[in-house]
């Protein structure tokens, strides 16, 4: 066998992988007429991969979330079920799998099933279009970015079909606080990622991220463009933790005053969709924010060792998600009519502040020909 | 003021509504249950006197009357006083303090839950601890202890209940 | 028209937040408190009942289980109210032990309150692990002195029970020398946090004299400006030999009720490194009748206890079973002032609020 081939082959195993998959095998078995079908089943073999892994992304997730947040207070997480509880998140699964199926009698029973159907959507649809390294991208949509937040808004439906199905006051109650914080933190969640579609003039996620390498602008341009999107990212990021509705802002589902919120009447297979949800629209906000502003799949010898990429971007998602649960460890949580106040008196003039800063920026910038 | 002296000013205030004085470890006077309110009125706002916290109301089962006992501390002047009431074992009726003191609210329904002692004029005298429907009133002496008490839901809070 | 109802939300006898069983059935315009509803009862137990039946030594446990973290303040409350009646005198050892035991019990309890008061806040357990943490460390010199870590069962008509074992008088020497670190470092933590603060800030704002009125005391009266420690107004014990200070806060808001427990941990750690220090050998009971009769009459007496004034009022018949056998218990009159401090604030107020007031079902209810 050929080194080199061996070594190209190993440099960038996905993508390889990808083409020998639909070419070497699909293509040369496939009848001529039915060669449309290759792009089908390939489209399919990326969703498998993709959902395979936010499954067991999400199962770890909780794990290092318990474990992290265990830590922080000064004992083990789950350290029983396997080395270091590795695996524990197979018995909880298990655990949610077998649970009773409970709907309080006098609830909306459609209602509350497709709910908690349609929350785990919106999450898993947004890593479609996320380049998870260079070159490995579900769909290469112009307008990624938008797609992206679009979905968003899909959540806040489901959370108040839960909350009204559910016949609970406290699920009602949490409905309702959830739609208000939703709407009020995706303004400056929107707003903050205008500075980075700016800056890199397409909202293509792949186009984004291939602007926020050294080589392509001008050095002054990549500083300014730096220091522009670190700042928007600070707004994107707070904006994002209250989205997806994580501690200090997790009044939906505060399980201290309103007892789980709107999935207090859920058990068994609709509580795990809840959950995976949660950690869905975390692992939406945290690779959009690495993507806008973080610069995705970039680092250093990407060009030469593009397996690196992958690495690169799974290192930068991971630091969000050890924040996220730095926030739920340790800080108390915001009342609701303070976290709208912050919202809206806060977040969105300091995002709208940064798109204009980006504008004159841009503008001067590239009058002085420094592009 | 000692003991003493506190005798002499309600005395001299309201003579012979004051039934009995003692000074065992605090001072302690008996007044008629009519004039409670008087009482109270005067010791809660007669400088000198000055009982402004309201500790504590209780009440005692002797076996021919019931005590109301009320204790009353003053803040400022640093003294106490034990204020006790007689009702009649039959139809046990004092006149509540609430409109003086708030601290009374809570423990006048607890006194009238154990005892069964009315307080007239109670915004909400309903029982405390215990459900609407049990059966006599507990810390009474002639209290019969039963097997099991039965338990129903008061009518008219059905919608609290409904969640 | 838009018409708007009032809806009623039950705070039920089962949430993670109401310190006990206890209900609130809560009316609610919107999301802001229109008036609040105390249903109490869940934990009551008959305790004035059954120690009706009992001698008085037989009731020593009774009062352990009243307020259930600070059984050792309970249990110098009722030791001390029969004291009163029958005019037994207590050895000095003894009365300094008693001192450490009930300041030891106020570092405890407050230091439960506050880690509970920010769990109620959504702090998610941070803070509760660190301050039970370092109340395990107490809870350590209570077992070996009485047996048992919470209902201790220690403190005897005329002195305590047993003496301390060896070697007990160092280590609560070292624990109380350590405890103000951890005190720093939770103040460090918490008292400058803008959301602590936010949601602490005039919310359940308590004035003064509506306290006074209600019969509110300890911790929450002195937040709210009123400098009333019964300590200082009616000494009792040997209190009058040490040397500290009754803090009092003027906001009456929850963070002054945080704060002014802080500052309270640090004055019971000042008595108790005095009381270390100056603690006398010698006996630690003294000579008490086996069967105890009371002379016939009746008693109030009250300590300062962690939540406020605590007493008891007992009447004896001369026979060795109390005739009544009353508490005074500080929550339970705290309690009055509750729906007062709810209205207009929204939900997530009242667990704030409730939190702040540091109310233990099993001193309520009795």
């Amino acid at each position: 066998m050929d080194v080199n081939a061996i070594v190209d082959f190993i440099l960038n195993p996905f993508v390889n992988l990808s083409y020998w998959f639909s070419e070497d095998i699909l293509l040369a078995f496939m009848p001529a007429e039915w060669f449309w079908l290759v792009g089908l089943i390939m489209n399919f073999a990326v969703f498998v991969v993709i959902f395979a892994y936010m499954m067991v992304n999400t199962l770890y997730m909780t794990l290092a979330e318990r474990k992290v947040i265990g830590r922080m207070q000064d004992r083990y997480g789950p350290n029983r079920v396997g080395p270091f509880g590795l695996f524990h998140p197979f018995t909880d699964m298990i655990k949610m799998l077998i649970k009773e199926d409970i709907v309080p009698a006098g609830a909306d029973y459609w209602v509350h099933l497709l709910a908690a159907v349609l929350v785990v959507f919106p999450g898993l649809m947004a890593m479609a279009v996320i380049p998870f390294g260079k070159g490995m991208q579900g769909m290469d949509l112009d307008i990624g970015v938008l797609y992206i937040l679009a979905l968003s808004g899909l959540t806040t439906i489901s959370l108040l079909m839960s909350g009204w199905g559910s016949r609970n006051k406290y699920a009602m109650l949490s409905g309702f606080r959830t739609a208000a914080q939703m709407i009020a933190y995706e303004v400056p969640l929107v707003l903050a990622a205008i500075p980075a579609i700016m800056l890199s003039g397409s909202m293509a996620l792949n186009v984004v991220v291939e602007d926020q390498a050294w080589g392509t602008h001008h050095p002054v341009w990549w500083f300014f463009s730096f220091v522009m999107r670190l700042a928007a990212f600070v707004v994107f990021f707070i904006s994002g933790v209250a989205t997806a509705k994580r501690s200090p802002f997790d009044i939906p589902e505060a399980d201290s005053e309103i007892v789980a919120g709107f999935f207090i009447e859920y058990s068994g297979l609709k509580f795990g969709m809840f959950f995976l949800s949660e950690y869905f629209g975390l692992m939406a906000i945290s690779t959009l924010a690495t993507v806008l502003f973080l610069g995705g799949w970039q680092g250093p010898f990407v060009d030469t060792i593009p397996v690196l990429s992958v690495f690169y971007f799974f290192l930068k998602v991971y630091a969000l998600f050890f924040i996220f649960m730095w926030f739920r460890g340790t800080l108390p949580r915001l009342r609701i009519d303070q976290l709208m106040a912050f919202s809206w008196k806060r977040l969105l003039p300091l995002a709208l502040a940064l798109i204009f800063l980006t504008g004159v920026g841009m503008v001067v910038l590239q009058g002085l020909g420094w592009a | 003021m000692n003991a003493a002296q506190m005798f002499d000013q309600l005395e001299a205030h309201f003579g012979d509504a004051i039934l009995e004085t003692a000074e065992e470890k605090l001072p302690v006077v008996r007044v008629e249950a009519a004039r409670l309110p008087d009482v109270a009125a005067y010791l809660k706002d007669s400088p000198g006197l000055d009982f402004d916290l309201f500790v504590s109301v209780t009440a005692v089962d002797y076996e021919d009357r019931f005590e109301v006992v009320y204790l009353l501390r003053s803040l400022k002047e640093g003294h106490t006083l034990v204020l006790k009431v007689q009702p009649d074992r039959e139809d046990p009726v004092v006149p509540s303090l609430v409109s003086l003191w708030e601290g009374a609210r809570l423990q006048e329904r607890e006194v009238y839950d154990f005892f069964g002692i009315c307080f007239a004029d109670h915004p909400n005298l309903k029982r405390l601890f215990l459900w609407a429907e049990f059966p006599g009133y507990p810390l009474r002496k002639d209290f019969q202890y039963t097997a099991s008490i039965p338990y129903s839901e008061p009518p008219g809070q059905e919608q609290a209940y409904n969640l | 028209m838009l018409k708007t109802e009032q809806f009623i939300l039950n705070v039920g006898p089962q949430h993670p937040s109401t310190h006990g069983v206890f209900r609130m059935i809560v009316t609610l315009d919107g999301e802001t408190i229109v008036d609040v509803d105390l249903v109490l009862g869940y934990l009551h137990r008959g305790v004035e009942k059954l120690a009706e039946g009992r001698t008085y030594l037989q009731s020593i446990p009774l009062t352990d289980r009243l307020d259930y973290i600070c059984s050792m303040s309970n249990n110098l409350a009722y030791c001390t109210a029969v004291e009163e009646l029958t005019g037994f005198e207590v050895p000095e050892r003894a009365e300094y032990i008693r001192v450490i035991m009930a300041e030891l019990t106020r570092v405890v309890n407050h230091i439960v309150c506050i880690g509970f008061y920010l769990n109620d806040l959504g702090a998610y357990f941070t803070p509760v692990l660190y301050c039970l943490r370092e109340r395990e460390k107490i809870l350590d010199l209570f077992e070996a002195a009485s047996g048992s870590r919470m209902t201790c069962n220690y403190v005897r008509f005329g002195g305590v029970a047993q003496d301390l074992p060896e070697g007990w008088l160092d280590q609560a020497r070292e624990v109380v020398a350590a405890f103000p670190a951890f005190v720093d470092e939770l103040e460090e933590l918490l008292s400058t946090n803008e959301i602590f603060v936010a949601r602490g800030r005039d919310v359940g704002v308590l004035p003064p004299d509506v306290a006074v009125n209600s019969g509110v005391t300890g911790p929450n009266l002195r937040a709210s400006g009123v400098a009333y420690d019964v300590r200082k107004a009616h000494p009792y014990s040997i209190y009058d030999r040490f040397d500290f200070d009754v803090p009092v806060l003027h906001g009456g808001d929850c963070y002054d009720r945080y704060m002014i427990r802080i500052l309270e941990i640090r004055q019971s750690l000042r008595i108790l490194e005095q009381a270390l220090t100056d603690i006398p050998g010698g006996e630690v009971q003294s000579k008490v009748p086996r069967k105890l009769r009371p002379p016939e009459g009746d008693v109030y007496h009250a300590i300062e206890g962690p939540k406020g004034e605590f007493g008891w009022y007992l009447v004896s018949d001369g026979s060795a079973n109390p005739y009544r056998w009353h508490v005074r218990s500080a929550t339970f009159v705290n309690l009055t002032v509750l729906p007062y401090l709810c209205r207009s604030h929204t939900i997530p107020d009242l667990i704030a609020i409730l939190g702040s007031l540091d109310n233990v079902m099993g001193e309520v209810d009795r």
